[in-house]
């Protein structure tokens, strides 16, 4: 016990260092950034006070680029929680055959975005995909998918659902399956629904799970950025561009890096507010047993 | 279910449509991967191509320094790896098992940065490697990730389960710390270490946007960049060159996948329970 008290510290040192320089100290960087006006390239940052926040939320493009997001993030969440739920109870049982299915849904979500997007990009080509071969059967014209901005942003949506059903799927059998038996039993014996069982049991005792999923669902969606930069490029005119991808935009193409800060500053925010929201509810409301 | 033949049989037709939405995107990516690039044009498209054009896969990885991408890859998804093993293995000790001042604080500095995506501060991560001079190495890719808050927060939990009594009695034995580090706590912990590893492998083996934003020449790039890079050969799309190159990046992970699914799909499964 040579070392003694100090011993804990020198033990989270590499830790926390690596925390403060790439994580901490970077948060505190943008912020001082969203309050600066710089190209990058001069050496001078001049302040501007809260000029880049004005000058943002006047912003057309901005205006769109958050509407894009949230559009786009309500809607992955919400029916990716929907089909999984649905397919959690279905695919809920023991067997070879249910295990495979389980593995086969879940298989997208280890597999690389860019390899995804690429994909998807194929499947969703107007003339030679196989999307538009396959509603051709059923007497549907082309659909211009990735190149219309009518239908880019459903596109995607399309994409990051197909991607994150099994993952949800699983994570709803692990909530399905940690619910006590002996609590459907009573059900039965009382001869209630199958239907009412599911909403005065079953969803009740998933809320935790339901709610974890809805937020890091929506935290990870106001994120996208791979199927945007690899597929539609933000484009096309503005309808897929989103935060991230903004960010990006206006730092590494037009070096507007105050600008780009004050967007991140701002998503930031909104990711701040859902994670306080969820560890709130989280200690209060959706706690059972 | 009720043994209703009919059932049965929907059931069955059910679970068919499942697999095909899943799966034939993946046969269709094999199926492009072997064909001319005018049989990638044909409407109605065409299954089975007439000859099985084994080069598209020489000709993905001819198009650019592919083995370079690779070792570029490898060094850091396991660099990374074996950092984070380094950093977060002591610190979820410390946290777990010792009472010091400001252990709350450090440990709040920890979950909040669970809480910050890489997609949120990377401009000033990349203004902050320029100034280091680090930018398009290798260590902008891996430092950054050099330890897990997550890592941390997982480890932590099944440390502190590890019975008081067993570190008592090794210390009675002069034991040192590093000793009941490694030869009682990471033993104890080791299925929360493997589940770890995958998570952190995979993450890190397909990851695309860090080295996007980091690297600027093949020096530095890596596997999923090389494959988004190919899209720009030969102006065209060429969609068989394509999927042939995807496919050298998917096969292998679903490879793996198939033999330790159980034990990827655990992983991922625990640490969105946990």
């Amino acid at each position: 016990m040579s070392l003694g008290k100090a011993r804990p510290y020198l033990m989270i040192f590499p830790a926390i260092l690596v925390f403060t320089l790439f994580f901490i100290y970077p948060i505190g960087y943008m912020i001082y950034l969203s309050f600066h006006d710089w190209n990058f390239i001069s050496p001078d940052k001049n302040y501007v006070g809260f000029n880049n926040f004005t000058a943002l939320l006047q912003d057309a493009k901005f205006m769109q680029v958050l509407r894009n997001t949230f559009i786009y993030s309500a809607l992955t969440v919400s029916l990716t929680i929907s089909i999984s739920l649905l397919l959690a109870l279905w695919l809920n049982r023991k067997g070879a055959m249910y295990g495979f299915v389980q593995g086969a849904i879940f298989s997208p979500h280890i597999i690389s975005l860019v390899s995804i997007s690429m994909l998807w990009m194929w499947l969703m080509d107007t003339d030679y995909g196989l999307l538009n071969w396959f509603l051709n059967l059923f007497g549907i014209s082309n659909v211009p998918w990735l190149t219309n901005p009518k239908t880019s942003l459903l596109s995607l949506i399309i994409v990051a659902v197909w991607k994150g059903i099994g993952y949800y799927t699983l994570i709803f059998i692990a909530g399905l399956q940690s619910i006590p038996k002996d609590i459907y039993e009573a059900a039965a014996l009382d001869d209630t629904s199958k239907v009412r069982t599911f909403f005065k049991l079953t969803l009740p005792m998933l809320s935790p799970t339901l709610f974890f999923l809805t937020i890091i669902g929506l935290i990870g969606s106001f994120q996208v950025f791979e199927t945007i930069s690899i597929m539609t490029g933000g484009g096309p005119i503005n309808s897929t561009n989103t935060i991230v991808y903004y960010i990006y935009e206006n730092g590494f193409r037009f070096f507007k890096i105050g600008y780009a800060s004050t967007a991140g500053v701002l998503l930031l925010g909104i990711i701040g507010v859902f994670t306080i929201l969820y560890f709130r509810l989280l200690s209060r409301k959706v706690h059972y047993q | 279910m009720k043994k209703n033949p009919l059932w049965k049989v929907l059931n069955g037709i059910g679970l068919l449509i499942l697999i095909t939405i899943f799966a034939l995107p993946f046969v269709w990516m094999i199926s492009t991967s072997f064909k001319t690039l005018g049989e990638t044009m044909v409407f109605p498209p065409k299954w089975i191509p007439d000859t099985l054009l084994w080069e598209n896969f020489s000709k993905a990885w001819n198009s650019g320094p592919f083995l370079k991408y690779f070792f570029n890859s490898t060094i850091v998804a396991l660099g990374i790896l074996v950092l984070q093993f380094l950093t977060i293995i002591p610190a979820a000790y410390a946290f777990a098992r010792y009472k010091f001042k400001g252990s709350n604080f450090f440990f709040g500095v920890t979950m909040v940065t669970l809480m910050i995506p890489t997609q949120l501060i990377f401009l000033p991560v990349y203004l902050q490697m320029s100034a280091w001079g680090l930018l398009d190495s290798l260590w902008a890719l891996i430092l950054p990730f050099a330890s897990s808050a997550f890592g941390i927060f997982l480890l932590r939990q099944s440390f502190k389960q590890v019975p008081e009594e067993l570190l008592e009695a090794a210390r009675l034995d002069q034991a040192s710390e590093w000793q009941i580090i490694m030869r009682i706590m990471v033993p104890m912990a080791k299925p929360v270490l493997i589940t770890f590893a995958m998570f952190s492998f995979i993450a890190h083996w397909n990851d695309y946007f860090w080295p996007l934003v980091m690297t600027t020449t093949d020096a530095s790039r890596t596997l999923p960049l090389g494959i988004s890079k190919l899209r720009e050969v030969d102006g065209g799309v060429a969609w068989n060159i394509l999927m042939a190159g995807n496919l050298i990046l998917v096969v292998p992970i679903l490879f793996v996948f198939f033999f330790a699914q159980r034990q990827i799909i655990r992983a991922f499964v625990y640490t969105g329970v946990k």
